[in-house]
């Protein structure tokens, strides 16, 4: 049932609320964390409450201001935003906890920063979440880029301004000289920019102008991080380890591949994508992503560096999973959403974890490091499975889902592409797990600086603390929840993909 | 044309009241020495123009097309001259944006001038006036009074009180430039004046109200003549490329205040949208490629120019002339969308053309330059200027949310609609506005401090403070809630677009 309701708008004012807490606490370290918290939680609430309007393909609508005579910035939530504003405020919950063992609870200004714009990201994402219309979402997602842009910054060094710096120019650049033309061509063909599931153009809109449109969209949109607008991901990775986990496994790359999803149904529809041939189109960019990603990531020795190229791959699972207009294709897309972000933010936490408590950041360090750090690297096992595909976590099931509907459209070649990169993801996960639980440890600060250091007791590597680790467990023990009983997210999903 | 008279609206001759307030009080300040006192008075009444030209934005009819406020006294009835005042939805918003610059160069400048303080607000007053009287006046030979009187503040101001050595030279040019300008102008006043009489509608009369020569027919070779000579003034004063070099010297040279003017009123363009569009509709139709062309050509030049600028103030120069080739490919749209845009574009930039500028100001202030070499880190010490700059800097990058972005983007709908590919083009002005503000923004306020002077500056003082503060709201709302100001122009808009279409059916008629 399509309702009205300022719910949408109350879910995007508590971060923003949350964010003038922080500022207002800023010398007053927990009370500062626990404003980010308690936004958190009632954002989810907030956001839980609209689950049952939505369930039987409802939504809740608010127009917030008129912005061109027949063009309102205006929020419309439905199941496809429920799902994706649900997991960003359930992993900002989270996340926030962890930044507290992370960073310390020290009254740093970059720490509260981090916790500030942590707070607008949120608010972006929301945005994003419940637009109704082009114009909205281009909105959040241009302020979502302005927003993050402090965060990849944060530390202030040459290499993070470096970084910080590539991230604004693809992002900007990408959005303006793709992303704006295709919402204004879409205006011209459609006449609207509402979404509308099963697509807005009418019957006599040219099919070489649509094409470009689609192009310029999967081009404008770099957040999804399809290759070539990709690049951005692996430079962001400057930033601290908590900000990492949430823009780079949750916020800022499930919102591209969000978009990607709007685009494809609910602007081109189902119908008019298969018509063109820009399903087929997308399998193709898509499968190569996938295939090269893995390649690379292959080749990396930097923990935070595979992560971003495992992403990059995992975001193509899902935009691929759309492609294949298929009910059971679009169901493993959305829920690899969902999956992806707990499994890679339980790797991400877990990378932040060793270098706590070692000062590593390369796979080929990690020998050994299961026996001195049990906790993170469990975690991290569960991560890893989830991300190549393996039972009993929910990376499985939504690997099935793809598959399934791979067969349903009848593209083998799919299959032989997901078949292919699940054995390069298991190859560059597997290689670390193995020597992390398996090789003897190395001691502590071996090498040119090392030579002393027999002569005194090696330091103990040990976790560092609750703070750090129960986040990290969360994550997984849902990545295990959801591989176990996915039934009640999966009743939410199939509201948009059947 | 019809209109609606001021006193069936306000009961006083509202427009005259908010020309003649700024000259009103410049007598005022004619008897004041102290110089506190002076600075006062000036405020107070910028201020209550203020104040009435929100009276006339409330009163305002948006869903009527007419003239509004109008009052009409006969001035030279032998040769068709009165004194005729009005706006429409084009102008009238024009007015409080007038008002508000003024109100924010006074506060600016507070303490900063103090070489002459009373002329130099008697100066800034007598310009307001006649800016006000541009804005507002419906006959031809009325507003290029004001136009030409324009000229003395302006020259005054950027001779006695500019901040460069070459400021005298800076004034000159800029004279004899818009007086080339206003000899085209008066010959094209003057040939439609002339050509009036051979109208069916003027029973031999000459005329130059704007709003009987909206009515008449015009024919269509004189309409070339007319357009040519029209253009050339309003581009020369707009900046349109190619007729743009005075600009950059202008801003660098002059104080911080006559750019705002310069920089943040487009009279130019309004000059199109008041006088060429509705007067020589047949002729802009048919050289309709060439503004487009002018319009993509400056978008790029301008951009990329401002790219290499290690000058805040240069580059805004060029920024500025951008964003009037942008302007004027909506123009040149000759659909709705196209003109909203251009309107709303022009209207936006004099909020954050003046928001940059005031920055420059502010940082020229404090470290005695702004040349990027000796910038860097700022944001450590200035922390409230540089949120102002940043607030700006994103209304210049046209970030959506902003006042910057409704105007681009509804010029880049009627471009796309009227010329497709050249619209492709003026889509990388957009980006490349980002690459040159965000550049200079980071250089300026982020990084290592690298100067004494950066070091030791203050952050904004509460009366700067709480100009940045008014910009930023304004720059925020506009981008938030446009339609509160489409609402204002579309009827006028879509009258104009009528006889626009009226125009090309025509021309198109004849070439068959």
């Amino acid at each position: 049932m399509d309702t009205t309701g300022l719910t949408p708008l109350l879910a995007l004012l508590v971060p923003v609320l949350g964010a003038a807490g922080v500022v207002l606490l800023r010398r007053h370290p927990p009370a500062r964390e626990l404003c980010g918290i308690l936004a958190g939680i009632a954002q989810l609430g907030l956001v839980a409450t609209m689950v049952p309007a939505v369930r039987d393909g409802g939504t809740v609508s608010v127009t917030l201001s008129t912005f061109l005579p027949e063009v309102s910035i205006a929020l419309r939530a439905d199941a496809l935003g429920i799902v994706l504003a649900g997991t960003a405020a359930v992993l900002w919950v989270l996340t926030t906890v962890y930044a507290m063992g992370y960073f310390g609870t020290a009254p740093d200004p970059a720490v509260t920063r981090f916790h500030f714009y942590l707070c607008l990201t949120m608010a972006a994402t929301i945005g994003v979440a419940f637009s109704a219309n082009l114009i909205t979402l281009f909105l959040f997602y241009e302020v979502m880029t302005v927003i993050t842009y402090p965060l990849v910054t944060l530390t202030g060094t040459p290499e993070a301004i470096r970084g910080g710096r590539r991230y604004l120019a693809y992002q900007l650049g990408s959005a303006i000289a793709f992303l704006l033309p295709a919402i204004v061509l879409t205006y011209i063909e459609a006449g609207t920019f509402d979404f509308v599931p099963g697509g807005i153009f009418g019957p006599d809109a040219s099919g070489v102008l649509l094409v470009i449109v689609y192009v310029f969209f999967l081009l404008g949109i770099a957040k999804a991080a399809l290759m070539p607008v990709h690049s951005w991901l692996p430079a962001a990775m400057v930033a601290p380890v908590p900000v990492s986990a949430l823009l780079h496994a949750v916020a800022v790359v499930n919102v591209g591949v969000f978009c990607v999803m709007r685009v494809v149904l609910d602007v081109y529809g189902s119908d008019l994508t298969g018509d063109l041939g820009l399903g087929v189109l997308t399998l193709v960019l898509t499968s190569a992503t996938i295939l090269v990603a893995s390649l690379y990531a292959l080749r990396l020795d930097n923990l935070k560096g595979i992560l971003a190229y495992s992403t990059i791959g995992q975001l193509s699972y899902m935009m691929l999973g759309v492609a294949l207009l298929s009910p059971a294709g679009r169901t493993g897309a959305i829920l690899h959403l969902v999956g992806h972000s707990f499994s890679k933010i339980t790797l991400f936490f877990a990378v932040g974890s060793i270098y706590l408590a070692t000062h590593r950041a390369l796979a080929s360090e990690l020998r050994g490091i299961g026996r001195q750090l049990p906790w993170t690297m469990t975690a991290f096992a569960i991560g890893a499975l989830s991300i190549i595909g393996l039972p009993p976590t929910v990376g499985f099931v939504a690997k099935y889902f793809l598959f399934v509907g791979a067969v349903e459209a009848g593209q083998w070649a799919v299959l032989v592409v997901l078949s292919v990169s699940t054995l390069l993801s298991a190859a560059y996960y597997l290689r670390i797990l193995r020597s992390a639980l398996f090789d003897a440890p190395v001691a502590a600060h071996t090498g040119s600086t090392g030579a002393t250091a027999g002569l005194l007791r090696p330091p103990t590597v040990t976790e560092r603390g609750a703070l750090v680790v129960a986040p990290m467990l969360v994550t997984a023990a849902v990545t295990l929840l959801l591989g176990v009983a996915p039934g009640w997210l999966l009743d939410l999903i199939r509201v948009v993909s059947e | 044309m019809n209109e609606i008279a001021a006193v069936e609206q306000v009961g006083f001759p509202l427009l005259s009241t908010l020309v003649f307030l700024p000259a009103a009080t410049m007598v005022v300040l004619g008897f004041v020495r102290s110089a506190r006192a002076l600075r006062r008075v000036a405020l107070g009444g910028a201020v209550a123009v203020l104040g009435l030209s929100l009276l006339l934005v409330i009163e305002f009819q948006t869903d009527a097309a007419e003239f509004q406020f109008a009052e009409q006294v006969p001035w030279v009835p032998a040769i068709g001259l009165s004194y005729h005042l009005a706006v429409d939805g084009v102008s009238v918003l024009f007015v409080p944006l007038t008002a508000l610059l003024v109100v924010v160069v006074l506060l600016a400048s507070w303490t900063s001038v103090r070489h002459q303080p009373k002329a130099y607000l008697m100066a800034v007053l007598a310009f307001e006036t006649a800016a006000i009287g541009v804005f507002t006046s419906v006959d031809l030979i009325l507003f290029f009074v004001f136009w030409e009187l324009m000229l003395i503040p302006t020259y005054v101001l950027i001779k006695v009180w500019g901040s460069g050595s070459q400021r005298g030279r800076a004034a000159l040019r800029y004279v004899l430039a818009m007086l080339l300008g206003s000899a085209a102008l008066l010959v094209g006043f003057v040939l439609l004046g002339v050509s009036y009489r051979s109208a069916p509608e003027s029973g031999g009369e000459l005329s130059f109200d704007l709003l009987a020569l909206m009515d008449s027919t015009r024919p269509g070779g004189n309409q070339t003549a007319v357009f040519f000579l029209l253009a050339f003034a309003f581009a020369l004063k707009a900046p349109l490329f190619p007729f743009h070099s005075w600009l950059p010297a202008t801003l660098l040279e002059g104080p911080i205040g006559m750019a705002v003017f310069l920089a943040g009123l487009k009279m130019g363009v309004f000059g199109f949208l008041r006088f060429v569009l509705p007067l020589t509709p047949d002729a802009f139709a048919a050289y309709n490629w060439l503004i487009a062309g002018l319009g993509v050509v400056a978008v790029l030049y301008g951009a990329l120019i401002a790219l290499v600028q290690l000058d805040l103030r240069r580059l805004l120069a060029f920024a500025s002339i951008s964003h009037v080739g942008l302007a004027m490919l909506g123009l040149s749209s000759l659909n709705a969308q196209g003109l909203q845009g251009a309107l709303f574009l022009i209207v936006s930039l004099g909020l954050v053309s003046t928001g940059m500028l005031l920055v420059a100001g502010f940082i020229h202030q404090r470290v005695g330059t702004a040349d990027l070499a000796a910038l860097g880190g700022l944001a450590r010490r200035t922390p409230a200027l540089a949120t102002f700059a940043l607030i700006a800097a994103l209304g210049a990058v046209a970030l959506p949310g902003t006042s910057g972005f409704p105007g681009e983007f509804l010029i880049l709908l009627g471009a796309f609609q009227a010329h497709g590919w050249l619209a492709t083009i003026a889509v990388t002005t957009v980006i490349l506005a980002a690459a040159y503000v965000l550049v200079f923004f980071e250089r300026a306020f982020h990084g290592r401090v690298r100067s004494a002077t950066v070091e030791a500056a203050v952050d904004l003082r509460p009366r700067e403070a709480v100009t940045a503060g008014v910009l930023s709201v304004a720059i925020l709302i506009l981008g938030l809630f446009p339609a509160a100001l489409l609402n204002y122009s579309s009827a006028s808009i879509e009258d104009l677009v009528g006889r626009l279409d009226v125009a090309t059916v025509a021309t198109v008629a004849t070439e068959d």
